[in-house]
Protein backbone atom coordinates (compact mmCIF):
# COMPACT_ATOMS: atom_id res chain seq x y z
CA UNK A 1 0.00 0.00 0.00
CA UNK A 2 1.25 3.04 -1.36
CA UNK A 3 0.30 6.64 0.88
CA UNK A 4 -1.18 9.09 -1.66
CA UNK A 5 0.43 13.02 -1.72
CA UNK A 6 -0.49 14.93 1.75
CA UNK A 7 -3.15 17.03 0.20
CA UNK A 8 -4.09 20.52 2.06
CA UNK A 9 -7.57 20.36 0.08
CA UNK A 10 -8.51 16.82 1.51
CA UNK A 11 -9.71 15.79 5.35
CA UNK A 12 -7.55 14.27 7.59
CA UNK A 13 -7.84 12.45 10.85
CA UNK A 14 -5.90 10.77 13.93
CA UNK A 15 -5.17 7.27 12.91
CA UNK A 16 -7.35 5.20 15.80
CA UNK A 17 -4.54 3.35 17.10
CA UNK A 18 -2.84 7.36 17.71
CA UNK A 19 -2.55 8.14 21.17
CA UNK A 20 -1.60 11.64 21.76
CA UNK A 21 0.35 12.58 25.60
CA UNK A 22 0.11 16.31 26.59
CA UNK A 23 3.25 17.73 27.65
CA UNK A 24 5.10 20.87 28.52
CA UNK A 25 6.46 21.65 24.87
CA UNK A 26 3.60 20.14 23.01
CA UNK A 27 2.07 16.46 23.06
CA UNK A 28 3.98 13.10 22.79
CA UNK A 29 2.32 11.09 19.35
CA UNK A 30 2.45 7.31 19.76
CA UNK A 31 1.34 5.15 17.29
CA UNK A 32 0.44 1.74 18.74
CA UNK A 33 0.16 0.05 15.20
CA UNK A 34 3.79 0.82 14.02
CA UNK A 35 4.79 1.36 17.11
CA UNK A 36 6.42 4.69 15.99
CA UNK A 37 6.63 8.11 18.03
CA UNK A 38 6.46 11.29 17.01
CA UNK A 39 7.03 15.11 19.11
CA UNK A 40 4.61 17.50 18.03
CA UNK A 41 6.41 20.95 19.35
CA UNK A 42 3.92 23.26 19.28
CA UNK A 43 0.70 23.41 21.33
CA UNK A 44 -1.15 25.12 18.12
CA UNK A 45 -0.25 22.24 16.07
CA UNK A 46 -1.33 19.91 19.02
CA UNK A 47 -5.09 22.00 18.78
CA UNK A 48 -5.06 21.48 14.73
CA UNK A 49 -4.51 17.87 14.57
CA UNK A 50 -7.21 17.00 16.99
CA UNK A 51 -9.20 19.37 15.47
CA UNK A 52 -9.11 17.99 11.92
CA UNK A 53 -11.74 15.27 12.06
CA UNK A 54 -14.19 17.86 12.89
CA UNK A 55 -13.71 20.05 9.04
CA UNK A 56 -14.01 18.82 6.07
CA UNK A 57 -10.79 19.65 5.04
CA UNK A 58 -6.99 20.78 6.50
CA UNK A 59 -7.55 24.35 4.78
CA UNK A 60 -10.58 24.62 6.76
CA UNK A 61 -9.49 23.80 9.72
CA UNK A 62 -6.49 26.00 9.49
CA UNK A 63 -8.96 28.54 9.25
CA UNK A 64 -10.86 27.53 12.38
CA UNK A 65 -7.83 27.31 14.20
CA UNK A 66 -6.95 31.20 13.41
CA UNK A 67 -3.77 30.41 13.09
CA UNK A 68 -1.27 32.77 11.14
CA UNK A 69 -0.79 32.05 7.76
CA UNK A 70 2.89 32.74 7.38
CA UNK A 71 2.79 29.45 9.91
CA UNK A 72 0.97 27.28 7.35
CA UNK A 73 3.62 25.99 5.49
CA UNK A 74 5.61 24.83 8.35
CA UNK A 75 2.43 23.40 10.07
CA UNK A 76 1.77 21.88 6.78
CA UNK A 77 5.23 20.29 6.78
CA UNK A 78 4.49 18.77 9.99
CA UNK A 79 0.79 17.34 9.06
CA UNK A 80 2.53 16.17 5.90
CA UNK A 81 4.99 14.34 8.00
CA UNK A 82 2.57 12.95 10.02
CA UNK A 83 0.68 11.37 7.51
CA UNK A 84 3.48 9.91 5.61
CA UNK A 85 3.97 8.20 9.15
CA UNK A 86 0.42 6.82 9.00
CA UNK A 87 -0.85 9.23 12.04
CA UNK A 88 -3.23 11.13 10.07
CA UNK A 89 -5.41 9.23 7.69
CA UNK A 90 -7.68 10.69 5.00
CA UNK A 91 -11.15 10.86 6.33
CA UNK A 92 -14.02 9.59 5.32
CA UNK A 93 -16.34 12.80 5.61
CA UNK A 94 -13.49 14.03 2.48
CA UNK A 95 -15.52 16.65 0.72
CA UNK A 96 -13.43 15.36 -2.34
CA UNK A 97 -14.61 11.96 -1.77
CA UNK A 98 -17.10 11.34 -4.39
CA UNK A 99 -14.58 12.98 -6.68
CA UNK A 100 -12.15 11.50 -6.03
CA UNK A 101 -12.98 7.50 -7.37
CA UNK B 1 12.41 24.84 15.00
CA UNK B 2 10.76 21.78 13.06
CA UNK B 3 7.52 21.69 14.81
CA UNK B 4 7.60 17.32 14.93
CA UNK B 5 10.68 15.10 15.38
CA UNK B 6 9.96 11.51 14.03
CA UNK B 7 12.58 9.18 16.26
CA UNK B 8 13.51 5.61 14.93
CA UNK B 9 10.79 3.20 16.28
CA UNK B 10 12.30 1.86 19.36
CA UNK B 11 12.84 2.89 22.60
CA UNK B 12 14.03 6.38 23.01
CA UNK B 13 15.90 6.21 19.74
CA UNK B 14 15.01 10.49 18.45
CA UNK B 15 15.70 11.87 15.07
CA UNK B 16 18.94 13.68 15.77
CA UNK B 17 17.94 16.86 17.50
CA UNK B 18 21.89 17.51 19.16
CA UNK B 19 21.16 20.13 21.51
CA UNK B 20 18.25 22.17 19.52
CA UNK B 21 15.23 22.99 22.02
CA UNK B 22 13.59 19.65 22.20
CA UNK B 23 16.79 18.16 23.76
CA UNK B 24 16.66 20.45 26.04
CA UNK B 25 13.26 20.20 27.16
CA UNK B 26 13.55 15.90 27.43
CA UNK B 27 16.66 17.23 29.95
CA UNK B 28 14.37 18.72 32.16
CA UNK B 29 11.86 15.56 32.12
CA UNK B 30 8.60 14.87 30.98
CA UNK B 31 5.29 13.79 33.09
CA UNK B 32 5.68 10.66 32.42
CA UNK B 33 8.36 8.42 30.91
CA UNK B 34 8.71 8.07 27.49
CA UNK B 35 10.51 4.62 28.18
CA UNK B 36 9.98 2.58 31.21
CA UNK B 37 11.72 -0.54 31.52
CA UNK B 38 9.83 -3.28 33.94
CA UNK B 39 11.97 -6.63 35.45
CA UNK B 40 9.19 -8.57 36.40
CA UNK B 41 11.08 -11.19 38.01
CA UNK B 42 14.62 -11.63 38.98
CA UNK B 43 14.00 -15.52 38.29
CA UNK B 44 15.74 -16.60 35.27
CA UNK B 45 16.49 -19.98 33.63
CA UNK B 46 20.13 -18.59 32.39
CA UNK B 47 22.83 -16.56 34.37
CA UNK B 48 24.43 -14.57 31.41
CA UNK B 49 27.94 -12.97 32.64
CA UNK B 50 27.14 -9.29 31.91
CA UNK B 51 23.57 -9.85 33.35
CA UNK B 52 22.69 -6.12 33.82
CA UNK B 53 20.12 -7.18 37.12
CA UNK B 54 22.42 -10.38 38.79
CA UNK B 55 19.38 -12.59 37.80
CA UNK B 56 18.96 -15.72 38.39
CA UNK B 57 16.60 -16.07 42.34
CA UNK B 58 13.40 -14.90 42.33
CA UNK B 59 12.84 -11.99 44.92
CA UNK B 60 10.18 -13.56 47.29
CA UNK B 61 9.03 -10.25 47.79
CA UNK B 62 8.14 -9.86 43.96
CA UNK B 63 5.01 -7.29 43.46
CA UNK B 64 1.82 -9.58 43.79
CA UNK B 65 -0.41 -10.13 40.71
CA UNK B 66 -2.66 -7.33 41.94
CA UNK B 67 0.27 -5.02 42.95
CA UNK B 68 1.25 -5.17 39.10
CA UNK B 69 -2.58 -4.48 37.52
CA UNK B 70 -2.26 -1.66 40.25
CA UNK B 71 1.04 -0.17 38.83
CA UNK B 72 -0.52 -0.81 35.16
CA UNK B 73 -3.56 0.90 36.16
CA UNK B 74 -1.11 4.02 37.22
CA UNK B 75 0.53 3.80 33.89
CA UNK B 76 -2.84 3.89 31.84
CA UNK B 77 -3.59 6.83 33.76
CA UNK B 78 -0.44 8.31 33.10
CA UNK B 79 -0.62 7.74 29.34
CA UNK B 80 2.51 5.43 29.29
CA UNK B 81 2.22 4.76 26.09
CA UNK B 82 4.02 1.24 26.15
CA UNK B 83 6.27 -0.57 29.13
CA UNK B 84 9.91 -2.89 28.40
CA UNK B 85 9.22 -5.89 30.20
CA UNK B 86 12.20 -7.70 31.21
CA UNK B 87 14.12 -9.42 33.96
CA UNK B 88 15.19 -12.15 35.06
CA UNK B 89 13.03 -14.00 32.47
CA UNK B 90 9.75 -12.59 32.64
CA UNK B 91 7.92 -15.31 31.06
CA UNK B 92 8.78 -17.42 33.92
CA UNK B 93 5.95 -16.01 36.21
CA UNK B 94 2.89 -17.81 36.41
CA UNK B 95 1.00 -14.18 35.92
CA UNK B 96 3.01 -13.22 33.04
CA UNK B 97 0.51 -13.76 29.83
CA UNK B 98 -2.06 -12.74 32.65
CA UNK B 99 -0.09 -9.21 32.92
CA UNK B 100 0.67 -8.26 29.14
CA UNK B 101 -3.24 -8.75 28.47
CA UNK B 102 -4.23 -6.99 31.26
CA UNK B 103 -1.91 -4.16 30.24
CA UNK B 104 -3.10 -4.34 26.23
CA UNK B 105 -6.66 -4.33 27.44
CA UNK B 106 -5.14 -0.93 29.81
CA UNK B 107 -4.16 0.91 26.35
CA UNK B 108 -0.50 -0.13 27.81
CA UNK B 109 1.63 -1.85 25.06
CA UNK B 110 4.04 -4.27 25.61
CA UNK B 111 7.55 -5.22 24.60
CA UNK B 112 9.03 -7.65 26.35
CA UNK B 113 12.51 -8.97 26.20
CA UNK B 114 12.75 -13.01 26.49
CA UNK B 115 15.86 -15.40 26.27
CA UNK B 116 13.17 -17.43 23.98
CA UNK B 117 12.44 -20.74 26.43
CA UNK B 118 9.04 -19.49 26.91
CA UNK B 119 8.05 -18.80 22.87
CA UNK B 120 6.75 -22.41 21.72
CA UNK B 121 4.31 -22.67 18.48
CA UNK B 122 1.12 -21.44 20.34
CA UNK B 123 2.43 -18.81 22.33
CA UNK B 124 4.13 -17.43 18.71
CA UNK B 125 0.79 -17.43 16.85
CA UNK B 126 -1.16 -16.21 20.11
CA UNK B 127 1.84 -12.87 19.70
CA UNK B 128 1.47 -12.50 16.20
CA UNK B 129 -2.08 -11.49 16.54
CA UNK B 130 -1.89 -8.69 18.66
CA UNK B 131 -0.65 -5.24 17.44
CA UNK B 132 -0.07 -4.29 20.68
CA UNK B 133 3.10 -6.82 22.02
CA UNK B 134 6.32 -6.65 20.91
CA UNK B 135 8.37 -9.35 21.39
CA UNK B 136 12.64 -8.82 21.67
CA UNK B 137 14.76 -12.28 21.34
CA UNK B 138 18.32 -12.00 23.38
CA UNK B 139 21.43 -13.34 21.66
CA UNK B 140 24.77 -12.32 22.13
CA UNK B 141 26.70 -14.19 19.26
CA UNK B 142 25.51 -15.15 15.78
CA UNK B 143 26.73 -18.86 16.12
CA UNK B 144 26.26 -20.92 19.37
CA UNK B 145 29.42 -21.12 20.91
CA UNK B 146 29.90 -17.08 20.71
CA UNK B 147 26.57 -16.60 22.47
CA UNK B 148 26.81 -19.41 24.41
CA UNK B 149 29.99 -18.43 25.99
CA UNK B 150 27.84 -15.33 27.67
CA UNK B 151 24.54 -16.81 27.94
CA UNK B 152 25.26 -20.55 29.20
CA UNK B 153 25.01 -23.75 27.09
CA UNK B 154 22.06 -24.29 24.62
CA UNK B 155 20.89 -20.54 25.11
CA UNK B 156 21.70 -19.69 21.16
CA UNK B 157 19.52 -23.21 20.09
CA UNK B 158 16.65 -21.26 22.42
CA UNK B 159 16.73 -18.55 20.83
CA UNK B 160 16.99 -19.71 17.37
CA UNK B 161 13.97 -21.95 18.29
CA UNK B 162 11.70 -18.97 19.34
CA UNK B 163 12.73 -16.70 16.39
CA UNK B 164 11.61 -19.81 14.02
CA UNK B 165 8.26 -20.33 16.20
CA UNK B 166 7.67 -15.73 15.43
CA UNK B 167 8.84 -16.12 11.74
CA UNK B 168 6.75 -19.27 11.32
CA UNK B 169 3.08 -17.86 13.10
CA UNK B 170 3.99 -14.78 10.72
CA UNK B 171 4.92 -12.31 13.50
CA UNK B 172 7.03 -9.43 11.66
CA UNK B 173 9.13 -7.49 12.79
CA UNK B 174 9.82 -8.70 16.38
CA UNK B 175 13.45 -7.66 17.63
CA UNK B 176 16.40 -8.83 17.76
CA UNK B 177 18.55 -7.80 20.67
CA UNK B 178 22.40 -8.35 21.05
CA UNK B 179 24.68 -6.63 23.73
CA UNK B 180 27.69 -5.55 21.78
CA UNK B 181 31.31 -7.16 23.25
CA UNK B 182 34.34 -7.76 21.99
CA UNK B 183 33.78 -10.99 21.21
CA UNK B 184 30.42 -10.45 18.70
CA UNK B 185 30.97 -7.06 17.04
CA UNK B 186 33.01 -8.84 14.32
CA UNK B 187 29.65 -10.42 14.21
CA UNK B 188 27.88 -7.47 13.34
CA UNK B 189 26.41 -8.34 9.74
CA UNK B 190 25.97 -12.02 10.37
CA UNK B 191 23.68 -10.49 12.92
CA UNK B 192 22.23 -8.09 10.53
CA UNK B 193 21.78 -10.91 7.72
CA UNK B 194 20.24 -12.67 10.44
CA UNK B 195 17.78 -10.11 11.29
CA UNK B 196 16.69 -9.97 7.74
CA UNK B 197 16.19 -13.59 7.43
CA UNK B 198 13.43 -13.98 10.46
CA UNK B 199 11.85 -10.47 9.05
CA UNK B 200 13.08 -9.10 12.41
CA UNK B 201 14.26 -5.98 13.33
CA UNK B 202 18.12 -5.68 15.12
CA UNK B 203 18.58 -4.04 18.32
CA UNK B 204 22.18 -3.53 19.08
CA UNK B 205 22.79 -1.89 22.20
CA UNK B 206 25.82 -1.15 24.69
CA UNK B 207 27.59 -3.67 26.88
CA UNK B 208 27.42 -1.84 30.89
CA UNK B 209 29.54 -2.67 33.85
CA UNK B 210 26.30 -2.87 35.39
CA UNK B 211 25.34 -6.20 37.42
CA UNK B 212 27.20 -8.99 36.65
CA UNK B 213 28.65 -7.05 33.77
CA UNK B 214 30.74 -5.60 36.48
CA UNK B 215 33.01 -8.43 36.55
CA UNK B 216 32.92 -9.17 32.99
CA UNK B 217 33.64 -5.97 31.45
CA UNK B 218 37.82 -6.20 31.40
CA UNK B 219 37.20 -9.27 29.62
CA UNK B 220 33.88 -7.87 26.97
CA UNK B 221 34.31 -4.33 26.64
CA UNK B 222 34.75 -3.57 23.15
CA UNK B 223 38.06 -2.32 21.91
CA UNK B 224 38.71 1.37 21.13
CA UNK B 225 38.78 0.05 17.45
CA UNK B 226 36.10 -1.86 17.63
CA UNK B 227 34.26 1.43 19.17
CA UNK B 228 35.33 3.05 15.64
CA UNK B 229 34.24 0.44 13.31
CA UNK B 230 30.88 0.02 15.24
CA UNK B 231 30.51 3.91 15.12
CA UNK B 232 31.00 3.02 11.15
CA UNK B 233 28.48 0.53 10.61
CA UNK B 234 26.18 2.08 12.71
CA UNK B 235 26.10 5.18 11.00
CA UNK B 236 26.14 2.81 7.85
CA UNK B 237 23.02 1.41 8.93
CA UNK B 238 20.42 3.74 10.20
CA UNK B 239 17.51 1.22 10.04
CA UNK B 240 19.28 -0.98 12.70
CA UNK B 241 18.00 0.24 16.57
CA UNK B 242 20.30 1.41 19.31
CA UNK B 243 18.00 2.59 22.19
CA UNK B 244 20.32 5.61 22.35
CA UNK B 245 22.70 3.44 23.90
CA UNK B 246 26.15 4.71 22.10
CA UNK B 247 26.14 8.16 22.38
CA UNK B 248 28.91 8.01 23.65
CA UNK B 249 30.48 6.88 20.03
CA UNK B 250 28.83 10.54 18.84
CA UNK B 251 32.53 12.35 19.57
CA UNK B 252 33.94 10.35 16.65
CA UNK B 253 32.33 12.35 14.14
CA UNK B 254 28.74 13.33 13.40
CA UNK B 255 25.89 12.51 16.14
CA UNK B 256 24.39 9.03 15.23
CA UNK B 257 20.65 9.60 15.29
CA UNK B 258 19.07 10.16 18.59
CA UNK B 259 18.56 12.40 21.89
CA UNK B 260 22.61 11.66 21.97
CA UNK B 261 22.05 12.45 25.88
CA UNK B 262 21.28 10.39 29.22
CA UNK B 263 17.80 9.67 29.37
CA UNK B 264 18.17 8.58 33.12
CA UNK B 265 15.06 10.08 35.65
CA UNK B 266 14.33 12.66 33.02
CA UNK B 267 12.42 10.64 29.99
CA UNK B 268 13.75 6.63 30.98
CA UNK B 269 13.43 4.95 34.48
CA UNK B 270 13.11 1.66 35.69
CA UNK B 271 10.88 -1.03 37.74
CA UNK B 272 12.34 -3.78 39.47
CA UNK B 273 10.70 -6.52 40.61
CA UNK B 274 10.24 -5.85 43.89
CA UNK B 275 8.76 -2.42 43.02
CA UNK B 276 11.88 -0.19 43.27
CA UNK B 277 12.23 2.44 40.85
CA UNK B 278 15.67 3.59 39.47
CA UNK B 279 17.08 6.46 37.52
CA UNK B 280 17.97 3.61 34.26
CA UNK B 281 18.09 -0.10 33.76
CA UNK B 282 21.59 -0.10 34.08
CA UNK B 283 21.85 1.66 38.06
CA UNK B 284 20.15 -1.08 40.13
CA UNK B 285 22.37 0.70 43.12
CA UNK B 286 21.14 2.23 46.00
CA UNK B 287 22.50 5.55 45.03
CA UNK B 288 19.69 5.34 41.89
CA UNK B 289 16.65 4.39 43.94
CA UNK B 290 14.15 7.15 43.55
CA UNK B 291 11.28 5.60 46.06
CA UNK B 292 9.28 2.51 45.53
CA UNK B 293 5.67 1.91 43.84
CA UNK B 294 5.10 0.57 47.10
CA UNK B 295 5.34 4.09 48.69
CA UNK B 296 2.48 6.24 49.29
CA UNK B 297 1.36 8.05 45.96
CA UNK B 298 2.54 5.19 43.37
CA UNK B 299 4.69 5.44 40.37
CA UNK B 300 3.70 8.58 39.72
CA UNK B 301 4.88 10.59 42.57
CA UNK B 302 8.46 9.17 42.48
CA UNK B 303 8.65 9.65 39.00
CA UNK B 304 7.16 13.47 39.45
CA UNK B 305 8.57 14.68 43.13
CA UNK B 306 11.20 12.04 44.22
CA UNK B 307 14.89 14.11 45.48
CA UNK B 308 16.49 11.53 42.94
CA UNK B 309 14.78 12.35 39.78
CA UNK B 310 14.16 16.34 40.38
CA UNK B 311 18.19 16.27 40.94
CA UNK B 312 18.58 14.42 37.67
CA UNK B 313 16.54 16.98 35.78
CA UNK B 314 18.64 19.72 36.66
CA UNK B 315 21.50 21.15 34.42
CA UNK B 316 24.38 19.07 35.02
CA UNK B 317 28.12 19.86 35.28
CA UNK B 318 30.57 18.86 32.15
CA UNK B 319 32.61 18.14 35.32
CA UNK B 320 36.29 16.93 33.83
CA UNK B 321 34.92 17.12 30.37
CA UNK B 322 34.13 20.78 30.00
CA UNK B 323 37.49 21.68 28.65
CA UNK B 324 36.97 19.22 26.02
CA UNK B 325 35.75 20.42 22.75
CA UNK B 326 33.23 17.11 22.16
CA UNK B 327 31.54 17.38 25.27
CA UNK B 328 28.50 18.76 22.93
CA UNK B 329 28.32 15.72 20.81
CA UNK B 330 28.45 12.82 23.82
CA UNK B 331 27.36 14.33 26.80
CA UNK B 332 30.11 12.96 28.74
CA UNK B 333 28.76 9.35 28.36
CA UNK B 334 26.77 6.74 30.79
CA UNK B 335 26.40 7.79 33.79
CA UNK B 336 25.87 4.18 34.39
CA UNK B 337 29.04 2.97 32.70
CA UNK B 338 30.85 5.52 35.23
CA UNK B 339 29.38 4.57 38.37
CA UNK B 340 30.48 1.13 38.21
CA UNK B 341 34.08 1.57 36.66
CA UNK B 342 34.73 4.05 39.89
CA UNK B 343 34.56 6.98 37.65
CA UNK B 344 32.60 10.44 38.78
CA UNK B 345 29.28 11.10 37.63
CA UNK B 346 31.35 14.57 35.89
CA UNK B 347 33.90 12.35 34.97
CA UNK B 348 34.62 10.64 31.40
CA UNK B 349 32.84 7.52 30.20
CA UNK B 350 35.14 4.57 30.58
CA UNK B 351 35.06 4.44 27.07
CA UNK B 352 35.72 7.74 26.08
CA UNK B 353 36.60 7.28 22.25
CA UNK B 354 39.35 10.14 22.76
CA UNK B 355 40.91 7.73 25.66
CA UNK B 356 40.12 10.13 28.67
CA UNK B 357 38.73 7.09 30.71
CA UNK B 358 41.38 4.32 31.10
CA UNK B 359 43.06 7.16 33.47
CA UNK B 360 39.79 8.13 35.29
CA UNK B 361 39.12 4.59 35.65
CA UNK B 362 42.39 3.70 37.34
CA UNK B 363 41.96 6.33 40.25
CA UNK B 364 39.24 5.40 42.37
CA UNK B 365 37.49 2.20 43.98
CA UNK B 366 34.64 0.90 42.08
CA UNK B 367 30.94 0.98 43.65
CA UNK B 368 29.79 -2.17 44.79
CA UNK B 369 27.17 -4.38 43.46
CA UNK B 370 24.22 -3.68 45.69
CA UNK B 371 21.83 -6.43 44.21
CA UNK B 372 22.71 -9.68 43.26
CA UNK B 373 20.13 -12.48 42.37
CA UNK B 374 22.72 -14.89 41.01
CA UNK B 375 22.02 -18.59 41.90
CA UNK B 376 26.07 -19.48 41.96
CA UNK B 377 28.92 -17.69 41.27
CA UNK B 378 28.65 -16.84 37.30
CA UNK B 379 32.07 -17.12 35.21
CA UNK B 380 32.85 -17.37 31.57
CA UNK B 381 32.15 -20.17 29.44
CA UNK B 382 35.00 -21.09 27.27
CA UNK B 383 36.73 -18.71 25.51
CA UNK B 384 35.15 -18.50 21.80
CA UNK B 385 37.90 -18.97 18.92
CA UNK B 386 37.45 -16.24 17.10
Amino acid sequence: MTAAAFDADRAYRLHEQVALRPEPFGALAYHYGNRRLNFLRAKELVTLVESLADHDSVQAAFDAARIDPRRWPSFERALASLAASDFLVPDAHDAHEGAAA
Amino acid sequence: MTLIEEPRPDNLVLSPVKQSGLAEQMKRGLDAPICLTWELTYACNLQCVHCLSSSGRRDPRELTTEECEAVIDELQRMQVFYINIGGGEPTIRKDFWHLVRYAVDHGVGVKFSTNGSGIDAEVAEQLAESDYVDVQISIDGADAETNDHVRGEGSFATAVQAMEHLQAAGFEGFKISVVMTRHNIPQVDEFKAMADHYGAQLRLTRFRPSGRGADSWEALHPTDQQQRELYHWLMDHPDVLTGDSFFHLSALGEALPGLNLCGAGRVVCLIDPVGDVYACPFVLHDEFLAGSVRDDGGFQKVWQESDLFTELREPQSAGACASCGHFDACQGGCMAAKFFTGIPLDGPDPECVLGHGEEAMDSVARAAVSKDHSRTTVVLGRKPVS
